[in-house]
Parts: C-alpha cells; structure tokens; sequence
C-alpha cells in the first residue's frame, strides 16, 4: 500500500511521540547533578544494564567500554567524541551538534565520571567547520559550568582534515597525535592504550547523547525500546530516493519493509543500510530484513534507490569512495578495492566475462580477513549484496 | 625574515611545539595561505624539530591539507550518489562554463579552485557544495553560480 506524503508524516509523528530523547531539549545542570550524585560504577551499571550499544557503526556495548576503562590504572585518562562522520549518506551527527550540543558535552562529563577521566576531546570532521565557532561558544559555558560543579574535566575541540579513515578510533587517535591517520594495529584497543598511549574512550556523538538521557532518566524508558539484541532507539539519516527525507530518531527493531513504507516514493527497489560501508537489501528481501543488530546494523545511514537508477552505477560510486578513502597502508584494501572497481569496469565493457564476476567475489571474500581495518573489511559488504542481489544489472 | 617565517612563528606561538600540535599549525596555514607551501612546511618542521619530509608526509595524507597550490577560494561539491540523483552532474557542467575552468582545477586568474569532494553530510538538501567552509544546499546551476558570484 502506498501511502501519500501526508500520512506518511502525520504516521512519523505518532512515531515521535513514542519516541524523542536525541532532540528533546534537557536542562545540563539538572544532568550533571544527577550524575555527581551517583558513583562510577552505578553510573557504569545504569549504561550496561540499558544495553545500549555503540551508535558509530560497529556497535560495542558502551557499558562494557565503559567499565574497561574505568579498570585501567592511569594518571591521566581521555574521552574522545567522535563527530567525524564521514559515511556517505550520514548526516545525524552535524544535526545533533547543531541543536543538543550541550547535551553531547553532557554525556562526555558523565562518562568522565565513570571512568575517571580529566580532558575531552570532540573530534569534528573538517566539512563541519562552519559549526565550530559556535560549538566553541557553548563549550566555554559548559566547561565553566563544569568547573563550578566541581568536575576535574574539561572540554577542547579539534578539527579533522578531510579524511573518512580518521573516523576509524585509531586513525582518529593518530590524527590526533599529529600523524598520518593510519589505523592502528588492534588489539590493544584504546580503552587501554589509546591517545597518548593512555586509557581513551571513543564513543559516537549520538552514543553520548543517549548515556546523557539514559543518566537523567534512567534506563526504563530506553529498555521499553527496541528488541533485545537492538535496545532503544537509533538517529536515522534518510536520502536518496525517497518522500520523506532527512533525520528521524526510530525505535529500533522495525523491518525495512516498515520503513520504505513510511519514507520510500512507492517504487522502492533497494535500501542501502550504513552507508557505503554497509549492506544493499533488495525488494524482496524488505519483509524478513529487521533494522538493528540482528539484522543489518547501521551508523544511521539509509539511502533509497527507485527502479530508475542503476545499481551498478551506485556500486561503482562505492568503489570509487573506497579507492580514494583507502589510507593506502595494507595490500587487501589499497589494492583490491581498486581491482573491485577495475573488474566490474571490465564485465562492463565486455572485456571481462561476466564468470570473472567469481574471482572479484573470492576477492572480495579474501579483503573481509586480511585488511588490517574495518574500512577494507567492509569494501565487501556493499560489494557482495549488490553484485549477489543485482547481478545482471552488473554484468549486461 | 620572511614573512612565512614569521607567519609560521606566529601559528607555532599560538599552539606549540609538540607532535600532536602539527594538525592545527597546518590547519591554520592552509586557512592563511589558501595552501600549505613548501617554505611554510619548511619552517614547521624546523619549530618542531621534525623533518621536512615527515611534515609533507603527513601535510599530503589529508584532503585539506594538500600540500597544492589552490585559488583563493575552495569549491568542493559532493559527488556521493545521493548528490548525483539529485542533478549534480548539471551543476557541475553549470559551474565549469561559468568559471572556465574543469572540475580538478583553478581559474587563470587564481580565483577559484574547483573540487570534488566525498560525503559532505548534506544528502537530504543534495545537490551541496562547500565554499571554503560555508554550505550550499538544494543547489540548480542558478543558485550555484550565484553562490559563487558572492565571493
Ligand atoms: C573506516 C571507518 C570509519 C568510521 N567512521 C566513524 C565516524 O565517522 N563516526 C563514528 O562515530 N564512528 C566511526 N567509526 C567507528 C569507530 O571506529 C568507533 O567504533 C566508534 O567511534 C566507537 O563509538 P561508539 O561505540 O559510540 O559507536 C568508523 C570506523 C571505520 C572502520
Ligand atoms: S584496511 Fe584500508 S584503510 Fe584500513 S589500514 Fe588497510 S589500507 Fe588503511
């Protein structure tokens, strides 16, 4: 049934309702109180128990994060924000600091809290400059505030320079640190040995946001959200070919199907979930595919595809950013990437038979466990779903 | 003392001296100097006690940072799938007719520098374009090339 755009809004409404703790305005002292006025561990136990897990793509427990760093041994501990958002398609981040940044500032205080640590760190992606001058603003009011509620931690802002990998928390780290943005080899992890080579937390923009609201109100409201391997609800960025587009905060747990329902134009052939790096669901897979970590887990990213636009153009455009974004540092991505692309050019143009569409996929198989970072393992990802749900859209 | 000696001196005041202090330095000479030239490089890596080529290395890994030569201004214009299926390709033949210049490249008279760029976070309001470091959303060739036309 397709519906027309105004019941589509008017039923994303209904959703809201249920459904509004990212963007719902909250007062921060009123947050750091509550914080001060609980230990480290129940701040810790109050996030694991919520279940919420990771918002920046990979999908870590931040209770467990939490409680790693809280048991390091160190004089001098970091909390890093990651607000590099570079997957195509995602945009969530740029609106929360847009509009809750003292709510993001929140939550890296309060895991300060938790863990023990004394500077904070907002890694902000090079595009989002023009947001600095007035996230500064408000972080010099944070800060004092902080100072006067008596918190040994405080806040500082550092600029990326236009590289996707440096998203990657090691990459990050090492930008941090002056350095080309290479990941680092993992283990160790930075919870252990991160900025500095002392104990870091990195979490996502939005991951703060929702420890922020999950210490203010506790963790009820965001169990009753979600199903249980998904609790809560997630920020969604929404583009391409659809009705509705731009940025909703959803339970999670819905099918795709729910969801092109609800954005997609009426002619919705394909949903890529997560962005470049994440996975293509064909129409007929809409029914049985759920949104969260049991199905296909996302940073926020859903972009749209109707039955006009040709799916192998959309995975040459993938292929393309990975060629580019690769940092170049270990054979499987730098290379392969760039094979992937040849070799669909190839099948393209006739130069290739379309069997060779086989060595690019074992490839691609081969790129899943031997690239040293989660930017060449998962190159694949849109790889494999497009070419195994699109195939003679590839090869003809 | 040339006057990026002294610039260099200036930005290396204001941050410091230590490794993790080389992005921001860098940063801030690409904001002065449009690029990061030799000289100025040159000159970080003395303040740092680094070498020119660990200075470069690490200068040319970043897209901003590229050690380039650029026109006064900076055009980069997102050319992620999502901006392509809402008409970039016609905004881009728009702004090369326009400034004479093909994408990748800088005008004769050093004005512009014409980029494309990865994701900028802008998919809902696609076409977009960045000018240095203001967004342009929801771009036709006309409210492009009046864009550009503040500038
Ligand atoms: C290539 C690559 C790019 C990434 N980009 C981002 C990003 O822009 N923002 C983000 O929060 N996490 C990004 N991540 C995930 C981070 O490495 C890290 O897992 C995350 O920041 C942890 O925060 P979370 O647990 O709150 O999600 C990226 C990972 C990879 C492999
Ligand atoms: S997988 Fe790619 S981005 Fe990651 S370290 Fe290897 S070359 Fe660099």
């Amino acid at each position: 049934m397709v519906l027309d755009r105004e019941t589509k809004l008017k039923k994303l409404k209904e959703h809201q309702t249920k459904v509004n703790m990212i963007f719902q305005d909250q007062d921060c002292g009123q947050m750091l109180d509550k914080c001060l006025s609980m230990s480290p561990d129940e701040i810790i136990a109050e996030v694991t128990e919520s279940g919420l897990k990771g918002r920046g793509g990979a999908g870590f427990p931040t209770g467990l994060k939490w409680k790693f760093a809280a048991e390091q041994k160190s004089d001098v501990k970091y909390v890093i924000c990651n607000a590099d958002e570079g997957e195509p398609g995602t945009f969530k981040d740029r609106q929360i600091l847009e509009e809750q940044a003292a709510k993001v500032f929140a939550g890296m205080a309060i895991c300060s809290r938790a863990v023990n640590a004394s500077e904070g760190i907002i890694y902000l992606r090079g595009e989002y400059n023009y947001l600095r001058p007035r996230l500064q603003e408000e972080l010099d009011a944070f800060n004092k505030k902080l100072k006067e509620k008596g918190f040994k931690f405080s806040i500082i802002i550092k600029s990326g320079s236009g590289a996707y990998v440096c998203g990657e928390e090691t990459a990050l780290i090492e930008s941090l640190e002056g350095y080309r943005g290479e990941p680092r080899n993992k283990p160790p992890y930075p919870v252990s040995h991160g900025y500095m080579n002392k104990p870091t937390v990195v979490n996502n923009v939005e991951t703060l946001v929702y420890c922020a609201m999950i210490i203010r109100m506790g963790n009820k409201e965001f169990l009753q959200l979600g199903t249980k391997d998904s609790r809560g609800a997630k920020v969604f960025s929404v583009s391409g070919d659809a009705d509705v587009e731009g940025i909703y905060e959803l339970e999670l747990g819905m099918t795709i199907r729910e969801f092109v329902d609800l954005f997609g134009d009426g002619d919705t052939k394909a949903v890529q979930v997560g962005g470049s790096s994440g996975h293509c669901v064909p129409r007929r897979d809409f029914e049985k595919t759920i949104i969260g970590f049991e199905g296909v887990p996302t940073g926020g990213s859903m972009m749209l595809f109707n039955s006009s636009r040709s799916m192998y153009h959309v995975l040459h455009n993938y292929l393309e950013f990975f060629c580019e974004e690769s940092c170049g540092q270990c054979t499987p991505c730098r290379v392969g990437s760039q094979q992937l692309l040849r070799g669909i050019e190839a099948i393209k143009k006739g130069e290739k038979p379309p069997e060779y569409l086989n060595e690019l996929k074992k490839l691609a198989e081969t790129m899943k466990v031997a690239a040293k970072c989660g930017l060449g393992q998962s190159v694949p990802n849109p790889f494999l779903s497009i070419v195994n749900n699109f195939y003679e859209e590839i090869i003809f | 003392m040339s006057s990026t000696a002294e610039l260099v001196q200036t930005i290396v005041g204001k941050h410091g001296t230590r490794r993790e202090h080389l992005l921001p330095i860098l940063q801030d000479l690409a904001k002065e100097q449009r690029y990061v030239t030799e000289d100025a490089m040159i000159e970080v890596a003395r303040a740092l006690d680094l070498s020119a080529a660990e200075v470069y290395g690490t200068a040319s890994f970043y897209t901003f940072l590229e050690p380039v030569p650029t026109g006064e201004h900076v055009i980069r214009i997102c050319k992620t799938i999502t901006c392509y299926m809402k008409g970039k390709d016609e905004v881009i033949k728009a702004i090369e007719d326009h400034l004479r210049v093909k994408l990748g490249g800088t005008t004769t008279d050093g004005k512009f520098s014409f980029f494309a760029a990865n994701c900028i976070g802008w998919c809902h309001e696609g076409p977009a374009m960045l000018i240095d470091d203001k967004v342009y959303t929801k771009l036709t060739p006309k409210k492009a090339i009046d864009a550009i036309n503040e500038y």
